[in-house]
């Protein structure tokens, strides 16, 4: 297949214009990334900048090299020797894998909802102040109220309230994912990346937290790799389609679902493959 | 067609059933044998005389265990205080930090070790650690040390029992889910900082567990404990003495001297006491594990 460029500046989806808001300025930027597992060429030639304070969902049939994107967006690969990196990836317009980047920086920046619920060994409230206690913020008092405003932002608070200190492993896999969503957020990251986030969960816990992306989005930047078609409808901004370790086609919701340029994309999101 | 698959599933669970009660039934027979076989000295000399006096003179009829018990207490202690750490920080290491090769070629060294004879590492310790502890290491701190001591016992029980704890943390520490490692890294923890608050505590259980079996085999150890500990029946004073754990006392003495009254009795006793410690610390060690579980639901 050929390779497709990909022009980085983008059309703006038209609820940001009627809104007003003004979001273009490319969050993450993704710059000739080639991404090696042993000797199989799993990224070929990434190119794209990802919009800040939106929902970008990159879409794509199983094995097409979505994860492995997302992944390398908070530097995951790091601990696996078989993987070979090049090319360069802005957050912020810093290079996250230029030569004395600090990881734990770059990964503060992004919260990360795994596919199916990891919650950490350990009390629900000590689950949502891991991540500040680990950049040192003191005092039960300061950590208590980090707890309850993030377990409020992701409607956990109520259900939660009355039993702080159980283990997390006592609540349900929809809790869970909304408890990761909390810690997550309590290190006050830019971004949150979601690697199908909601494919383990039943239909109502799975919207529940489709919804609560829509909600947080205002401030943070949100990208998620999906499996289904219908939630990227529903929640993206902008979407991305790709395909065997390509990147097919970028563009708003609108633009990509309802006038796809390439062939493949149209094929795809009419069910032509999966 | 139906009913033989059904017979066979009958027969194979009365099968699996019958090879599991055989095998408890060894276990409690085995400690009735040795109570039952325990019970004249009992009755004669009572239990709190056995168990806190020290004296040990077979001929004139005084059975004394206090030193026997104490010896190995103080050996086992001394063996797991020095392997707990460093076999912790071994696994942690390999399982963490290390690249897959090392993980692989160290796996296969420690089976290895594990597999090493016991009176290999019994010769090794008479050979290197006892001569250490008596010309260069017991000079600073006692008069006279004959390097046969506590010290030396424990570190060659702690070296026998590093490999196997090492292979059971080893274990312990891969079975904590990749995910619970990402999560935490991707908040920005160090892997220290993911090692110590995540995988340490999610492998709490099994650090127990490991520890459990370590003691536990470091109790009955026998033959390479008795060629470095000096088999001397005094209470140690302290770890440069030589000492004379049960196990010992029954390997050196069954069979000998049975024409003393009581003698085998009392080495009966010697053998019923290590069973029961090594029962009731396996029973104490499972309520712990229950417990944690209860209350954190690792």
């Amino acid at each position: 297949m050929e390779l497709i460029t990909v022009p980085l500046i983008i059309e703006q989806p038209k609820s940001k214009v009627m809104n007003g808001s003004n979001s273009l300025n490319p969050h993450i930027v993704v710059e000739n990334l080639n991404i090696y597992i042993q000797d199989n060429h799993i990224l070929k030639n990434i190119n794209m900048a990802i919009p800040d304070k939106s929902i970008t969902c990159i879409i794509g049939p199983s094995g097409c090299g979505k994860t492995t994107l997302l992944r390398s967006f908070n530097r995951l690969h790091d601990d696996n020797m078989n993987v070979k990196i090049t090319g360069n990836l802005f957050v912020d317009g810093e290079d996250i894998y230029a030569k004395g980047t600090e990881v734990t920086h770059i990964r503060k920046k992004m919260g990360l909802l795994a596919q199916r619920p990891c919650s950490l060994p350990m009390s629900i409230i000590d689950n949502v102040v891991y991540g500040p206690r680990i950049h040192g913020v003191r005092g039960r008092r300061k950590l208590y109220e980090i707890a309850r405003h993030q377990l409020v932002a992701v409607g956990l608070w109520d259900e939660v309230k009355d039993r702080l200190k159980s283990p997390a492993s006592t609540l349900s896999i929809g809790q869970q994912q909304r408890l990761c969503l909390a810690r997550g957020l309590a290190v006050e990251p830019e971004i949150i990346l979601g690697d199908e986030a909601t494919s383990a969960l039943d239909p109502i816990s799975s919207k529940t937290i489709e919804e609560l992306f829509v909600t947080i989005k205002d401030k943070y930047t949100v990208v998620l790799v999906t499996h289904t078609l219908r939630q990227a409808k529903r929640i993206a901004d902008y979407v991305a389609f790709m395909y065997m370790g390509e990147l097919v086609e970028f563009g708003t919701a609108d633009q990509l679902f309802n006038h796809p340029k390439n062939q493949l994309t149209k094929e795809y999101i009419s069910g032509g493959f999966s | 067609m139906l009913k033989s698959r059904l017979l066979k599933d009958r027969i194979a669970r009365h099968y699996m059933l019958t090879a599991t009660v055989v095998a408890i039934f060894f276990l409690f027979l085995i400690g009735v044998g040795l109570f039952v076989n325990s019970l004249p000295i009992m009755q004669e000399k009572g239990l709190w005389t056995l168990l806190t006096t020290s004296n040990w003179r077979p001929f004139k009829g005084e059975f004394g265990f206090a030193s026997y018990i104490l010896s190995t207490l103080y050996v086992t202690g001394i063996a797991i205080v020095i392997a707990l750490p460093l076999s912790l920080l071994t696994s942690i290491y390999i399982i963490e930090y290390a690249s897959p090769k090392i993980l692989r070629a160290f796996s296969s060294v420690v089976d290895l070790l594990a597999g090493i004879p016991p009176v290999i590492y019994g010769v090794w310790g008479t050979l290197t650690i006892v001569p250490f502890i008596s010309e260069s290491l017991a000079p600073h701190f006692v008069e006279f040390s004959t390097g046969y001591s506590v010290l030396a016992a424990g570190v060659v029980l702690a070296i026998m029992i590093i490999p196997l704890i090492i292979s059971i943390l080893m274990e312990v520490f891969l079975a904590v889910p990749k995910e619970m490692r990402e999560a935490s890294m991707s908040l920005g923890a160090t892997k220290w900082q993911t090692v110590k608050k995540v995988v340490i505590r999610k492998s709490i259980p099994g650090i127990v567990a490991a520890t459990v079996l370590a003691i536990s085999r470091a109790f009955g150890e026998t033959l390479a404990v008795l060629m470095v500990c000096g088999n001397f029946t005094d209470l140690p004073k302290s770890i440069f003495d030589a000492c004379y754990p049960l196990p010992a006392l029954i390997a050196n003495n069954y069979g000998e001297m049975m024409s003393v009254p009581q003698y085998e009795s009392a080495l009966m006793f010697a053998a019923f006491l290590l069973f029961f410690i090594i029962v009731l610390f396996n029973v104490i060690s499972r309520v712990v594990l229950i417990q944690i579980d209860k209350r954190y639901q690792l």
